[in-house]
């Protein structure tokens, strides 16, 4: 392309406080964008891919400044207009949306009131025309009727409707650019593959040109035209989507692309193990909102599920939020109890049992939660942390102590860590930490429970081959939760897909990837992200 | 580690000194706190002129106000440790057992906690004195009910959000009783929020300790607190300040630092805040 870039950043650098671990958010970072275009940034957490855009839209935090470089919009350095200046291109030409569509929007306004600020703010419309503005961006956004959308409250909307209003408010104004930063990072697969398409459509329609911050290589392999790899905060490639995605140069990308869990089905094993888990016809119902005028809405989170789980076998629970897989996870572990169901572990009958015999039996099943950030005690130290559970059920403390420094040793991480607290570490290493815990009790079934969903591919990669590692050395049987299909056909032996509290297939992931049964499970397959741009690395 | 505020060091350095005061402070004075010298009455501090022998001067029955003031920070100080003390045992078990309990216990202790809230506590107070009479346990008993359902109705809500979190179910998920898990991790993590009340609820106490006493109703003569000698000097402002002022600035410093130190307290006990710190 030669024409004029719509956007340009040069030599962009942008300092940490002092006493920070790297001296730079973003050092020296260059690129274009031209009229049109979808440039993604990628990068894993860290990596500086957001503190270049709130650069780019002067929203950088009050203790970081850009000290060097340039950023051209129209041939004009933004970094030199003064305050007004700069405000009014942010707001008119250059729009940004973000991460978490609901925490975006205030909960007491309107959504329609909402869109329509821009409009009061920025235009000298009247109330009328203002209105059927908004109502025909609605439209555009593809959100369904939109007269009744403009009078809702964000909370009665769903996360992907969140999402397209935001949009709608960020087009507003026809803006150049488009700042998308991990716009569908909080969405489901379903719904992320419709805005994506949406940010499509909006861009051949415009032209707009797009910058679209993720980690997600999928998603990348989806819309990017051209690629930005991020890595602490330099720009390590930036190429053609095929450049990049198929013959990538630099070697971090290469590692990067080789951890992106990819769709196809790993080594069929041979489980011959006894049966752990036996859970039959479980049904979960919650009661929501009623009072004394009114009668509440019943969900029924789980509704007659059974599944069965042998020694050393994983079965991976694959669905949407709201699908039920996680209260079904809480019932068979019994952190809430089920209305019915039986819950056979080992033959012992588990859904019976009394609070005392509970607790004792709660040795053999173990979950590890999907946030390692509050899945540990802050005022623990870790070490006693992963001793806890062998000394709730009678060891030693010196023992159990030993036991924790050789499961330390066992997870990676160094044992004279024993008596660090959880804040000082990193998201992968606190999630190792929780795996030790649960890992203590020497547990019949583990239950990872979005056990990798919050780490960047590169540690998600290496958490999942220490779970099959120590799955092989422990035998324990596995219960993988994840809404990611491709991170469960990896490892799993069998994948269960939920919706609506139900499973509606299960299957080998080899049958399950090449012959789905249900229209729904051939839905989930076609929105995963990247799922037909394989990347030959 | 980094040195502390210089308010904060000068709030702990003036706490310090209180309690040495409450502890050992006959050393500060000759006489007791009931020693009349009636031929040395009213007499104004000594470096402003008055009887050398009475560095702050002496009150209307020619007392020493330095032995009164001792005395009296003695009685004010324990009567508002145990106050607080109290109440805050009080009002944190009930707390706890709210929100492990739910349902009809919790809506019950709820209850109670809006009707004291409900009502101005120095009225409650005044209505208890006047029907019991005045001794020193009820009295402190009456303390520690100044400010309990301001802990219970705290740590109901802080337990239970603590409860929520991933870290306590993973806990119950290893076999733990509630009781290890409310004493071992539920505690220690809400422990700055009630710490923080403490500090709040301790200045409270001295404040309510001295508005009863200076109403009369509170500590009775012979035995005297702060509020006392500050309600005693409320008749000589004019010709005599020193009664009222000295007790009145000792209430207003030892308040305010309570408060201050309270503040950094909190900062200190939180580990994640650490990193920040070193």
């Amino acid at each position: 392309m030669t024409a004029e870039p719509v956007l340009s950043i040069r030599n962009l650098s942008v300092s940490l406080p002092p006493g920070s671990d790297r001296p730079h958010a973003v050092k020296n970072v260059s690129f274009d964008l031209q009229q049109g275009e979808i440039l993604c940034v990628v990068g894993e957490s860290g990596s500086g891919k957001s503190v270049t855009a709130q650069a780019i839209m002067g929203l950088l935090p009050g203790n970081l400044r850009t000290d060097e470089g340039a950023i051209l919009f129209g041939g004009n350095d933004i970094l030199k207009a003064s305050g007004s200046e700069r405000r009014d291109i942010t707001g008119r030409q250059i729009a940004m949306i973000f991460q978490e569509p609901t925490a975006a929007l205030n909960p007491v306004f309107r959504v329609g009131d909402l869109v329509a600020e821009t409009f009061r703010i920025h235009t000298n419309l009247g109330a009328s025309e203002i209105r059927q503005k908004v109502l025909d961006l609605f439209r555009e956004v593809r959100l369904p009727e939109p007269e009744q959308i403009y009078n809702n409250y964000p909370h009665q909307l769903s996360g992907g409707q969140c999402q397209r209003v935001m949009i709608a408010t960020a087009l507003a104004l026809q803006p150049k650019v488009l700042i998308a930063d991990e716009p569908t990072t909080a969405l489901d697969v379903t719904t992320q593959a419709q805005i994506l398409k949406l940010l499509l459509d909006l861009r051949r329609e415009h032209g707009t040109s797009i910058i679209f911050i993720t980690h997600d290589f999928g998603v990348v392999a989806e819309v990017a035209d051209r690629v930005a790899v991020m890595r602490y905060g330099e720009v390590m490639e930036i190429g053609t989507h095929t450049q990049v995605l198929q013959n990538p140069q630099n070697d971090y990308t290469k590692r990067l692309i080789a951890a992106v869990p990819k769709l196809a089905a790993g080594a069929p094993r041979d489980i011959t193990g006894s049966l752990v888990l036996e859970a039959t016809n479980i049904r979960k119902t919650f009661k929501s909102g009623g009072n004394w005028f009114q009668r509440g809405r019943s969900v029924h989170a789980v509704n007659d599920v059974s599944v069965t789980l042998r020694r050393g076998e994983t079965l991976g629970l694959v669905g949407e939020s709201g699908s039920g897989k996680s209260t079904l996870a809480q019932c068979i572990i019994r952190l809430i109890d089920p209305n019915s169901g039986e819950i056979n572990i080992e033959g012992v009958r588990f859904s019976d049992l009394g609070k005392a015999a509970l607790r004792k039996a709660r040795a053999k099943i173990q979950i590890v939660f999907q946030d390692p950030y509050s899945a540990l005690d802050p005022r623990q130290k870790i070490g006693e942390a992963i001793a806890e559970g062998p000394v709730i059920h009678g060891m030693k403390e010196s023992e159990a102590r030993a036991r924790a420094r050789s499961l330390l040793a066992d997870v990676g991480l160094d044992p004279e860590a024993f008596d660090r607290y959880p804040h000082e570490f990193s998201g992968g290493q606190r999630q190792r930490i929780c795996i030790a815990r649960a890992l203590a009790l020497d547990p019949l079934l583990l239950i990872a429970d979005e056990a990798v969903s919050a780490l960047d591919v590169s540690i998600q990669a290496q958490i999942l081959e220490l779970l099959a590692r120590l799955q092989k050395e422990r035998a324990f049987a596995m219960l993988f939760i994840t809404h990611d299909l491709r991170v469960a056909s990896e490892i799993c032996d069998r994948i269960a897909v939920m919706r609506h509290g139900k499973i509606v297939e299960e299957a080998v992931p080899a049958d399950l990837l090449l012959h789905p049964q249900q229209d729904y499970t051939r839905e989930l397959l076609a929105a995963v992200p990247g799922a037909h741009h394989r990347p030959q690395a | 580690m980094r040195r502390p505020p210089l308010l904060v060091l000068f709030a702990m350095l003036f706490l310090a000194f209180v309690a040495f005061v409450a502890i050992a402070g006959n050393v500060f004075s000759p006489y007791a706190h009931t020693d009349q010298n009636l031929l040395a009455r009213l007499k104004p501090p000594s470096f402003l002129g008055g009887d050398p022998r009475y560095l702050l001067g002496t009150d209307r029955l020619g007392r020493d106000m330095v032995a009164r003031l001792v005395y009296g920070l003695r009685m004010s100080v324990m009567v508002a440790v145990m106050g607080t003390v109290l109440g805050a045992t009080v009002g944190i078990a009930l707390g706890f057992v709210a929100a492990h309990f739910r349902g009809f216990v919790e809506e019950t202790i709820m209850a109670v906690v809006d009707f004291q809230a409900s009502l101005p506590f120095i009225l409650i107070a005044l209505t208890l004195l006047a029907f019991f009479g005045n001794s020193m346990t009820l009295f402190i008993i009456l303390m520690g009910l100044q400010g309990w359902e301001n802990y219970a109705r705290l740590t109901r809500g802080v337990v239970l959000s603590a409860a929520s979190q991933p870290y306590a179910q993973a806990v119950r998920a290893l076999g733990s009783s509630p009781l290890r898990l409310y004493w071992k991790h539920i505690l220690p993590n809400v422990a700055s929020a009630l710490i923080v009340q403490l500090t709040l609820n301790f200045p409270q106490i001295v404040l309510i300790e001295t508005a009863l006493s200076f109403l009369g109703l509170g500590i009775q003569p012979p035995m005297t607190s702060l509020g006392q000698i500050l309600g005693d000097g409320r008749d000589y402002l004019s010709n005599a300040w020193w009664i009222a002022v000295w007790p009145g600035t000792i209430i207003f410093l030892t308040t305010l630092s309570m408060s201050i130190v309270g503040d950094a307290l909190r900062d200190y006990l939180d580990p994640t805040l650490k990193r920040q710190r070193v």
